[in-house]
């Protein structure tokens, strides 16, 4: 049984659809599929080439989150809660910015809802435009680089931290560099009867300006150079850090991706590289990255 | 059984017995009561099986009664206003995919000026949304209309969303007489919801696709089929209520007075009721003075309206809603109706944010149009003296 795909439009190399597949090989195909609008949606839903093998609802960029909390409150009242397990898949865009009101509301009621957020840092399916995942520096359509101004400024909104403030019985970040990981996670949320959120780093080849053969590597240094830490809470409490034997200077990660190639070059590059570097030493200290 | 009730218990009650699986809403005044109705019979477990959610906003609660219904649940909402505005979104998506959700409209103006008090600005605004609508005259016909909606909504020819449409305070908040159905009758009526598709593991399928030109344009126009069945459909359901109730309501339009009227006033919502005293008291004076009620807005029942204006030479449209810089919304609809008849259609816009509409307002109007002191155009009745100001 084909869960996702083949026949989706994504790009080679791009990041989300070892996700989506891990995800619901993961639960087993027990899954009922809710999408917000967005790449995803794009490559793998258009009338007459659905390439999904598990019922699947996309309705609009900003409500999977109340989407879901309606299909979960039916189960329920029809009985039919242990048919499936309830996954939206949202880019960062729907959750951290347009859609973070419903999935706020999801999790403060606290339905039984496994909300995974693949997270490609920008509204890729319109063309890298930023998003409040877009981490500082980063080259966007509406960050552009300029005398003035070297990409995004600001910083990337902590998400994991905002939905375990929810008090929700799970939250964890992931990466498609680390696929087991991220099944795990998703078997582990199963488990926990409430709301669920995970959060799974997903590059983009054409937002990133990255070779789609480089993907996972460009995944994993992520991971390893402790911008993208993989944590995992269970009721509030961290339980799980995935350290890092020699972490990497963020450099190394930031160099292969032409979205912050300009920062080596940009009169303010050399601040905005230590505030990233910053960010990542701060990760490192907060999460006891270092082994 | 006959009970002195408010509007919005009315329409709570009628939700109850309708077996909803899934409701789920977002205070706001003046529907608020509505769900707090229903609230309150949920804690006590009058519900059933039902699941009720308060949301975190009304594009929430639509959103889920969306989620819910797709997941093949009876699901209904209720709101007004801004809260209208706010769903306006989900709304128009939910109809695209042929959701038969049932909503009510507790009717409240929209801001600015911010106003909590009543005209239909906010249904009137989200009429070409793909959404039957339905505006009621009285608590009883509030009442009446809720298992009645969700049979024309889940109806496989229709397949569409359904507002009704009930005048906030005048109405959700009045004290009237009401003839409560009974589980018994509405079990008659309404059977248990069968989706003709769910989200379901045994049987997947995609809802909510995107298409591009080569397709887009069959899913609209088959919308636009589905309303046009729903006409009949509609019409077929308000018959076997009169049969089983003994309740009357008409069908999509009541002429009353309308075959020898020189005037006819045209009107909806609870306004209706006024006007059909104004025209009772002037008939009784030798005025040929007629009614027309219009009850579903959407499907616009065009051949109805010409059918009953045929014979007036003048209409007069009362309007509680603007489309700003055009003829108000109903008249356009009603001249487009009666286009090539020999009438002369008067809009005369009243009430708006709750202002009055006294009698002798209605009256007034009536003599003014009768006594060919008015030409046929755009008034507004009812307005204090006031000067723009203009920075």
């Amino acid at each position: 049984m084909n869960y996702f795909g083949p026949g989706h439009g994504a790009c080679p190399g791009c990041g989300f659809p070892i996700a989506i597949r891990g995800a619901i090989e993961a639960l087993d195909g027990k899954v009922i599929a809710v999408n917000s609008t967005g790449c995803l949606e794009i490559v793998s839903s258009m009338y007459g080439r659905n390439t999904w093998g598990v019922p699947y609802i996309h309705s609009l960029f900003e409500n999977a989150g109340a989407v879901a909390a309606g299909i979960e409150t039916a189960l329920k009242a029809l009985k039919r809660d242990k048919e499936a397990h309830v996954v939206v898949f949202a880019g960062d865009g729907a959750t951290f910015d347009i859609g973070i009101g419903t999935l706020s509301g999801m999790m403060d009621r606290d339905h039984n809802v496994i909300y995974i957020c693949y997270d490609n840092e920008a509204y890729q399916n319109t063309g890298n435009q930023q998003s409040m995942a877009t981490p500082p520096g980063a080259r966007t359509t509406t960050t552009p680089v300029g005398k003035l101004q070297p990409g995004k400024i600001g910083k990337k909104k902590d998400m994991v931290e905002i939905a375990v403030a929810h008090n929700i019985p799970y939250a964890a970040s992931a990466s498609i560099a680390y696929p087991k990981d991220f099944q795990r996670k998703v078997k582990r949320a199963s488990e926990f009867e409430g709301s669920k959120y995970i959060q799974v780093h997903a590059p983009c080849v054409t937002g990133w300006g990255i070779d789609g053969k480089l993907t996972v590597e460009v995944a994993r240094l992520a991971v390893e150079t402790g911008l993208y830490p993989l944590v995992e809470y269970e009721h509030g409490k961290l339980v799980k850090v995935r350290k890092l034997k020699q972490r990497k200077p963020v450099e190394e990660y930031l160099k292969i991706q032409r979205r912050f190639r300009h920062l080596f070059k940009h009169e303010m590059g050399k601040d905005i590289l230590d505030q990233l570097q910053r960010i990542a030493d701060e990760n490192a200290e907060k999460y006891g990255l270092d082994a | 059984m006959r009970k002195v009730v408010r509007g919005f218990y009315a329409i709570a009650e009628a939700v109850r017995l309708s077996r909803p699986n899934v409701i789920a809403a977002y205070p706001i005044t003046p529907q608020t009561e509505i769900v707090e109705n229903l609230a309150e019979m949920y804690a006590n477990g009058e519900l059933g099986d039902a699941e009720y959610v308060t949301a975190e906003s009304e594009f929430g609660a639509a959103s889920m009664v969306l989620g819910a219904s797709a997941a093949g649940a009876r699901a209904f909402t209720a709101t007004s206003s801004q809260g209208l505005l706010l769903m306006t979104e989900v709304l128009y998506n939910a109809a695209g995919m042929r959701l038969p959700i049932v909503l009510v409209v507790a009717n409240r103006s929209v801001s600015a000026p911010l106003s909590i008090w009543n005209d239909i600005q906010d249904s009137i605004s989200v009429r070409d949304a793909g959404i039957i609508q339905l505006y009621v005259e009285s608590n009883q016909e509030a009442h009446d209309m809720l298992p009645l909606a969700f049979k024309v909504a889940e109806n496989r020819d229709v397949l569409l969303p359904f507002m009704i449409c009930v005048d906030g305070f005048k109405l959700t908040h009045a004290y009237e007489p009401v003839d409560l159905l009974d589980q018994e009758t509405v079990d008659k009526f309404l059977p248990p919801y069968e989706p003709a598709v769910k989200l379901d593991v045994n049987s997947p399928v995609a809802m909510g696709c995107y298409a591009p030109p080569p397709y887009y344009m069959e899913f609209r126009v088959a919308m636009e089929c589905a309303m046009e069945r729903a006409s009949r459909v509609m019409l077929e359901e308000f018959e076997r209520w009169y049969e089983l109730t003994g309740r009357n309501w008409g069908g999509h339009v009541v002429a009353e007075n309308c075959e020898d009227a020189e005037v006819v006033v045209v009107a909806m919502g609870s306004v209706v009721a006024l006007v059909r005293e104004v025209v009772n008291r002037m008939r009784e004076g030798g005025k040929k003075v007629g009614l027309l009620k219009i009850r579903t807005y959407r499907p616009f029942p065009s051949e109805d309206v010409r059918k009953a204006l045929e014979n007036a030479g003048k209409v007069i449209v009362i309007e509680r809603a603007l489309s700003i810089g055009a003829e108000p919304p109903v008249t356009a609809d009603v001249k487009s109706a009666i286009f090539g008849l020999d009438a002369e259609v008067y809009p005369v816009v009243m009430g708006l944010g709750g202002r009055d509409i006294p009698r002798e307002l209605v009256e007034k109007v009536i003599d003014d149009v009768m006594e060919g002191k008015v030409k046929p155009e755009k008034r507004f009745e009812g307005l204090n003296e006031f000067e723009e100001v203009i920075p």
